[in-house]
């Protein structure tokens, strides 16, 4: 199996690398890039828990081929918070309204309310819970989740 | 100086009780957990299972010439080499003389359900693993199999042959003639038989173990509720000494019973470890998870009731028979029988009894799940409405008149359940009161003039947590007060998103009077933590607040000695608060531990007489009451559409009465986890096999999860009865998942009650409902 060049932007860093066709971009993510905040729950593109952002845009890393992010933009939950390690203002919101438990699902859902949150900065209730109804979370029970995208939504509306 | 602050009044309560930030969040939001599939060691290879495809199958040859000569392929491993390598495969918290179940590595011989491991291919990495797998030819001849538990006893095919009858076990007895009597002149006698499906815990971070042989020492990382127990097991499981295995765990990725115990898999993964060069992990997948990873729930009760004609209880039993699947973990008939213990609940039954019967299948094997004997529950509380109905009164009502009152308590229930400290009625009246259950009755009738269904669901339930038993009697804290005044407290770990990490540093900074800031706590890595049993049976928050205190109590006596010599003071007048010592109402007179530490270690002449130097302590909880009980009432309203079949829940309410809350937002995040968990059972989770005995839902298309579309706003009340072990706590990790069906049932069959429906199975899909109002049409 002949093996490809590529060369992508992960977290604003240029990244080269040689990969098999069929490597997924969330295993390139992990494996290659050391970048392990990206989990994989059930690697056919339901739970959401892969989430990544492909030129901006919210994606499952398992339903996409590193091959296809040849040339793309990528930034993971890494590359969300501050230089510091300050949390980014979701980030800060998932904390504050205990969105988060055992922490698996939660770089997928904090990558998607990041991307639903700079799309639609006025979100209603309804539109929150259909955001992220492509993720799934065991832990919480989506309470501490919902309350934490209304509170940044309403962050960053005032 | 700093000035003395008015908070500055000893060291009870500061963090304890209030909703502090995680210490867990911070790694975890940004990426930066570590999760057993995040590590990765020198060398390492990766292993995938062959699994069987037939539900029951002889197993013949295994070929894998063709696995081997793919390059990237290290070894496929076959019952032959593995299963001789088991020294002893028992569970600690079950003990070696239980009748247990069968519980071989690989297959051996008979292949027992859809994903039973056949072999082991161990590759360089995954993918090749993978490919490998689909290039072993294993000879299966298919046998006929059992698939559905029901057909048990009478079937030809046997799970297992010394097993007659596919009975895995049963206990209790039929129900007695003096019952029976009380219930045929009961004025109202209520037979009903009640399903529940399988469905199963499923963590969103499935299994996985990483095992390295050094030749001398076994290192584990694993995803695991009790790291110390999967330390025990597999040292058992290879013939090693518990002090020459090493298991980590940081972060696991959720659980709920599903990792409390090392399954197959994890003593297929260790016993070829010691035949490979290299250290080998396995992560399973989701298909596998759905698979192979256990089921739980299936089960049924053929449930009597007697009532007098003024709807109390005159008696109560349950011939409950559960599906173990083909090899359940651990053995299943003892925890079984708490279903037929907890059946009266929190109810003045004066007369009851049960049978429990432990039941083989071709399916995925029975694991524990959160409130693994849920179905008392369900089963009672679904009775109750159906009764309610039956005698015409309300079943709130019915509630009422039978629930147990505080004067009556401490109470033993019929089956030998010994209550305490517990609040039925209270819990029941406060969720009423915050629904405003009149008001939802006119509301109600209301709408179905209008042709709507609404209906109201409760269910009350008392739990037992924090098993004072054995293996789980004892939990041990180390705390290190460093030579900076800074804190580290080990405990034993098995955190899987229940914020043990954030309860242990609210614990310690209160019990020593520090700031929460100077202290961080070390969890889950079996070399420098005391033994623990982990996270299960809700255990963990009083077991740990007694470990904490057990210790804390040595250093601060030890703190205060030390403050008072060099302060010139009593030790009676010494008070810590804030990271610091100081004489009571002397501001001025004050000393920081950071002092007090440095002298400990580094200055020991300045000691006081007795006091030895350095500031590290271990102690040891050790729990004074074989359970401490806890009690909850659900209640939830729903909007039924009669066409769809569709089911929107409205309401959902908790009055929770876990004792004082050491952090009210873990305590409410527990609930609502549990509560959601128990929602999916009652109307979308459902494990389901077709009849030959292949699953249906291995994947999460088919397998459905409740998300944040069908979830209702939960609203919390909360009751404090003081339990008897430490501080008070009680345990409330499960209580969520044993109380959701039943009130999610009865709300459903509320608002079909107009036409007549009765509701006996789960789960609740549009499909199932629409077809009960058309049978009652």
């Amino acid at each position: 199996m002949g093996e490809i060049e590529i060369e992508l932007r992960v977290n604003e860093a240029v990244t080269r690398s040689t990969v098999p066709p069929r490597l997924t971009l969330a295993d390139f993510l992990r494996e290659r890039c050391g970048l392990t905040g990206t989990h994989l729950g059930c690697e056919h593109g339901v739970c959401g828990a892969c989430t990544v952002l492909l030129d901006g845009d919210a994606v499952r890393s398992c339903l996409v081929f590193a091959v296809q992010a040849d040339g793309h933009d990528v930034t993971t939950i890494e590359g969300l918070d501050g230089p510091d390690g300050s949390l980014s203002p979701v980030q800060q919101a998932f904390r504050d309204h205990h969105g988060l438990q055992c922490g698996f699902c939660t770089p997928g859902f904090v990558v998607t309310a990041e991307a639903f949150l700079r799309d639609n900065p006025d979100p209603t209730d309804d539109q929150i819970r259909e955001a992220v109804s492509g993720n799934l979370c065991r832990c919480t029970g989506y309470q501490g989740i919902l309350a934490a995208l209304r509170a940044a939504a309403d962050a960053v509306e005032t | 100086m700093t000035p003395a602050t008015a908070g500055l009044d000893g060291a009870a309560g500061r963090y304890t009780g209030s909703r502090v930030h995680r210490v867990e969040d911070p790694r975890l939001l940004r990426g930066r957990g570590t999760f057993v599939d995040d590590v990765v060691r020198p060398r390492m290879l990766h292993a995938c299972f062959v699994r069987s495809p037939f539900a029951r199958a002889r197993l013949g040859a295994v070929d894998a010439t063709e696995a081997l000569a793919l390059p990237g392929v290290h070894a496929v491993f076959t019952a032959a080499d593995l299963n001789p390598g088991v020294h002893e495969a028992w569970y600690t918290s079950m003990g070696k003389d239980v009748p247990d179940t069968p519980r071989p590595p690989l297959a051996e011989g008979e292949a027992r359900f859809v994903g039973d491991p056949v072999a082991l291919v161990v590759a360089s990495d995954r993918y090749v693993a993978e490919d490998a797998v689909e290039l072993v030819d294993v000879d299966y001849d298919p046998l006929p199999a059992l698939v559905d538990y029901h057909d048990g006893p009478q079937a030809d095919a046997l799970v297992h042959e010394r097993y007659a009858g596919n009975v895995a076990g049963s206990l209790g007895a039929p129900c007695p003639d003096d019952l029976a009597a009380v219930f045929a002149s009961a004025a109202h006698d209520v037979s009903v038989t009640i399903h529940q499906q399988a469905y199963a815990p499923v963590p969103l971070e499935t299994r996985g173990i990483i095992v390295e042989w050094s030749g001398e020492e076994l290192t584990v990382w694993a995803a695991t509720q009790a790291p110390h127990e999967v330390r025990m097991f597999l040292a058992r499981l290879l013939g090693v000494a518990e002090h020459q295995v090493r298991v980590i765990m940081r972060d696991t990725g959720g659980a709920f019973g599903q990792k409390v115990l090392p399954m197959r898999e994890d003593m297929c993964v260790a016993l070829a470890a010691r035949l490979l060069p290299a250290p080998v992990k396995w992560i399973e997948d989701r298909r596998e998870n759905l698979m192979a990873a256990g089921m739980s729930r299936h089960e049924h009760g053929d449930l009597r009731m007697g009532f007098d004609g003024d709807g109390r209880v005159v008696g109560a039993y349950i011939d409950h028979t559960q599906d173990v699947g083909a090899y359940p973990t651990p053995w299943p008939v003892g925890t079984a029988a708490a279903v037929g213990m907890l059946f009266p609940g929190p109810y003045r039954v004066p007369r009851a009894g049960f049978r429990t019967t432990s039941v083989f299948s071709n399916t995925s094997g029975r694991t524990a799940y959160r409130g693994p004997w849920q179905f008392e529950s369900v089963a009672r509380e679904v009775l109750l409405d159906i009764a309610a109905r039956r005698m015409g009164i309300d079943p709130a009502e019915v509630r009422r008149r039978n629930l147990l009152r505080r004067d009556e308590l401490p109470c033993t229930n019929p089956n030998g359940m010994p209550y305490s400290d517990i609040s039925p009625a209270e819990t029941f009246e406060q969720a009423l009161a915050m629904l405003d259950y009149d008001a939802f009755r006119r509301q109600q009738a209301e709408a179905r003039e209008h042709g709507r269904h609404l209906g109201v669901g409760t269910c009350t339930y008392v739990e037992p947590t924090t098993t004072g038993m054995a293996y789980y009697g004892t939990e041990g804290a180390t705390i290190r007060i460093e030579p900076t005044g800074t804190v580290n407290v080990y405990v034993s770990g098995g955190s899987t998103g229940n914020s043990l990490e954030t309860a242990v540093v609210q614990l310690t900074a209160d019990a020593l009077g520090v700031d929460l800031a100077d202290v961080r706590t070390v969890q889950g890595d079996t070399a420098v933590t005391p033994f623990g049993a982990g996270t299960g049976g809700s255990r963990s928050g009083s077991m740990l607040a007694g470990a904490v205190a057990e210790t804390a109590g040595v250093l601060r006596e030890r703190i205060v000695a030390i403050a008072a010599h060099l302060l010139e003071a009593s030790p009676d007048d010494i008070e810590l608060g804030e990271s610091r010592a100081q004489v009571r109402g002397t501001p001025a007179a004050a000393v920081p531990l950071a002092k007090i530490a440095d002298v400990a270690y580094f200055a020991p002449a300045k000691l006081p007489d007795g006091v030895p130097a350095g500031l590290e302590a271990s102690g040891r909880h050790h729990a004074r009451n074989p359970m401490i009980w806890a009690n909850a009432t659900h209640v939830c309203t729903c909007e039924v559409d009669v066409t769809t079949g569709a089911v929107r829940l409205l309401r959902y309410i908790v009055s929770e009465d876990c004792g004082p809350m050491i952090n009210p937002s873990v305590v409410e995040g527990q609930i609502a986890g549990g509560t959601v968990q128990g929602i999916g059972g009652a109307l979308f989770e459902h494990l389901a096999y077709d009849e030959d005995g292949n699953p249906l839902t291995t994947t999460f298309m088919d397998y459905l999860l409740p998300t944040a579309t069908e979830v209702p706003a939960i609203e919390y009340g909360h009751v404090e009865t003081p339990g008897p072990g430490p501080g008070g706590f009680k345990g409330v990790g499960e209580g969520g998942a044993i109380g959701a069906p039943p009130a999610v049932v009865n709300a459903v069959a509320d608002a079909l009650a107009p036409f007549g429906v009765e509701i006996t199975r789960l789960p609740l899909t549009p499909a199932t409902i629409v077809e009960l109002i058309e049978g009652a049409r």
